[in-house]
C-alpha cells in the first residue's frame, strides 16, 4: 500500500539494466536471460504495478477445463463434489449465438475491478483490493456475511461450507469464510504466473496472458494496445484487471 | 464466651482453607496431574527471537506478518507461520498440532484455543512452482 516515491525504482532499474545485458532477444517473446522481475520478499507491493490477465477466447477450446483443474490444484479446493456448493474460482462458460450459431468458450473468475463492488459491501473491511490491483479476502476479519457474493457481478466470490484438513501450506482456507480468485498472489509475488495461466500455455492453448497492465513495454500492455479488447459488463465501469479478446 | 465462639469461627475456616491449600501444593508437585508441554526441539538451532521472546510474544510476530503479508504481499520468512511449522513439525506426525505437537500440548497446557488452524496447514510441504512471468 505503501508507494515508491522514488522517481526511478530500484526495480525498474534492474529490469532495465537486465534488459540491456542479458535481454537480446533471439525471436519476438523469445529472451536468452529472462528479465527477473520478482520483488524482494521482504518489500510491500507497489501501486506502480497493476497485475492483470487477457484471455484470448479465439485460442480458447470449448470442452478443455486444464485452467480449471489447474487453480483447483494449486489452491487445494480439490475435487468438485458437490457442483452447488464447493467452491469454484474459476470456471468456463460456453457461448452460443443463437442467431448464427457461433459458439465461443471462455474462463470466468474474479476480474479483479479498480473499483470492486465486493470491497465496497464488506462490511469489517475483509474485501480488499491491494496495492497492485489484486482483489483479496482477508480471512482473519471475514465474517462469512456474503454480501460481496451478491454484490459481484461475475458470481467470482464462493462461501465455504464445510471444514478442510487438506489446504495447501501457501494457500490457507476454512470454513466460514468468502473466498475467491487471487491471481495465485502467492505465486506472483515470488515473480510467478497465476496457475491457470501456466496450465493453459502448457496445453498449447496459450489463450491466457498474465503481466503488468501499467507497464507499456509488457506483453499484456503491448497486445491490448494491438488488438480490440472487451470488458465483461464495461457498463458499470469497475475498470477490469480482466480483459477478454474476442467477445 | 464470645470469645470462644469467635475462636471456633475462625478455627472453622482457617483450618480447610490450610487443608485445601497443602492439597493443592502436594499434587502440583505430583508429575501427572497437570499435564506439562511436551516441548521437543527436534531441530536444534536458533530460532528467529530468543526463547524467552518467543514464548511471551510469538502470537504478536505472528498476528503483525499476518497482516503484512496478506495486505501488503510482505513474505519475509522470519516471522512466517510457515516458517514456524516447517521447523517445528513432529518428526513423528509430521504435524504442530497432536497431543504432543509444539502448538497443541502448550495451548492445551495454557487453556488457548486460537483457530489459526481452521484455515492454516499444520504440516509443512513443498513450496509450489512459480511458473515464469513473460
Amino acid at each position: 500500500m505503501s508507494d515508491n516515491k522514488d522517481g526511478v525504482s530500484r526495480r525498474g532499474f534492474l529490469a532495465t539494466s537486465a534488459a540491456a545485458l542479458g535481454g537480446i532477444a533471439l525471436a519476438p517473446g523469445i529472451r536468452l536471460v529472462e528479465i527477473a522481475a520478482a520483488k524482494p520478499d521482504d518489500e510491500p507491493v507497489s501501486s506502480k504495478v497493476r497485475w492483470g490477465m487477457l484471455i484470448d477466447t479465439t485460442r480458447c477450446q470449448t470442452g478443455c477445463t486444464d485452467c480449471v483443474s489447474a487453480c483447483n490444484k494449486e489452491n487445494g479446493l480439490g475435487e468438485v463434489t458437490k457442483p452447488r456448493t464447493n467452491a469454484q474460482w474459476i470456471r468456463k462458460i460456453d457461448l452460443t449465438d443463437l442467431k448464427t450459431d457461433h459458439a465461443l468458450s471462455l474462463p470466468m473468475m474474479c476480474q479483479h475491478c479498480a473499483n470492486p463492488p465486493c470491497v465496497d459491501v464488506c462490511p469489517t473491511g475483509a474485501s480488499f483490493k491491494r496495492a497492485d490491483g489484486i482483489v483479496l479476502v482477508d480471512r482473519h476479519t471475514c465474517i462469512g456475511c456474503r454480501y460481496c457474493m451478491m454484490a459481484c457481478p461475475y458470481k467470482a466470490r464462493s462461501f465455504v461450507h464445510e471444514p478442510h484438513t487438506d489446504q495447501k501450506p501457501e494457500v490457507p482456507r476454512g470454513q466460514g469464510c468468502v473466498e475467491g480468485c487471487t491471481l495465485c498472489v502467492h505465486r506472483v509475488d515470488r515473480g510467478g504466473t497465476p496457475a491457470c495461466v501456466e496450465a493453459c500455455a502448457a496445453a498449447g492453448h496459450n489463450a491466457m496472458m498474465f503481466g503488468d497492465l501499467n507497464n507499456p513495454e509488457s506483453e499484456i500492455s503491448k497486445r491490448i494496445r494491438e488488438v480490440k479488447t472487451t470488458q465483461v459488463r464495461a457498463d458499470l465501469k469497475l475498470d477490469l484487471g480482466v480483459r477478454y479478446e474476442g467477445i | 464466651m464470645r470469645l470462644l465462639a469467635i475462636a471456633v469461627l475462625w478455627g472453622l475456616t482457617l483450618v480447610p482453607a490450610s487443608a485445601f491449600m497443602a492439597f493443592a501444593a502436594a499434587h502440583a508437585a505430583e508429575p501427572g496431574r497437570t499435564p506439562l508441554p511436551a516441548i521437543a526441539i527436534t531441530k536444534p538451532g536458533q530460532c528467529v527471537e530468543p526463547t524467552d521472546v518467543m514464548r511471551r510474544d510469538h502470537m504478536k510476530f505472528l498476528k503483525h506478518q499476518r497482516d503484512l503479508t496478506v495486505h501488503e504481499g510482505v513474505r519475509s520468512k522470519q516471522h512466517s507461520l510457515n516458517e514456524c511449522i516447517a521447523c517445528h513439525a513432529s518428526p513423528k506426525t509430521g504435524s504442530v498440532l497432536g497431543e504432543d505437537g509444539f502448538c497443541q500440548s502448550c495451548h492445551s497446557y495454557a487453556a488457548v484455543k486460537p483457530d489459526c488452524w481452521d484455515c492454516h496447514q499444520p504440516k509443512p510441504g513443498q513450496k509450489a512452482a512459480t511458473g515464469v512471468r513473460p
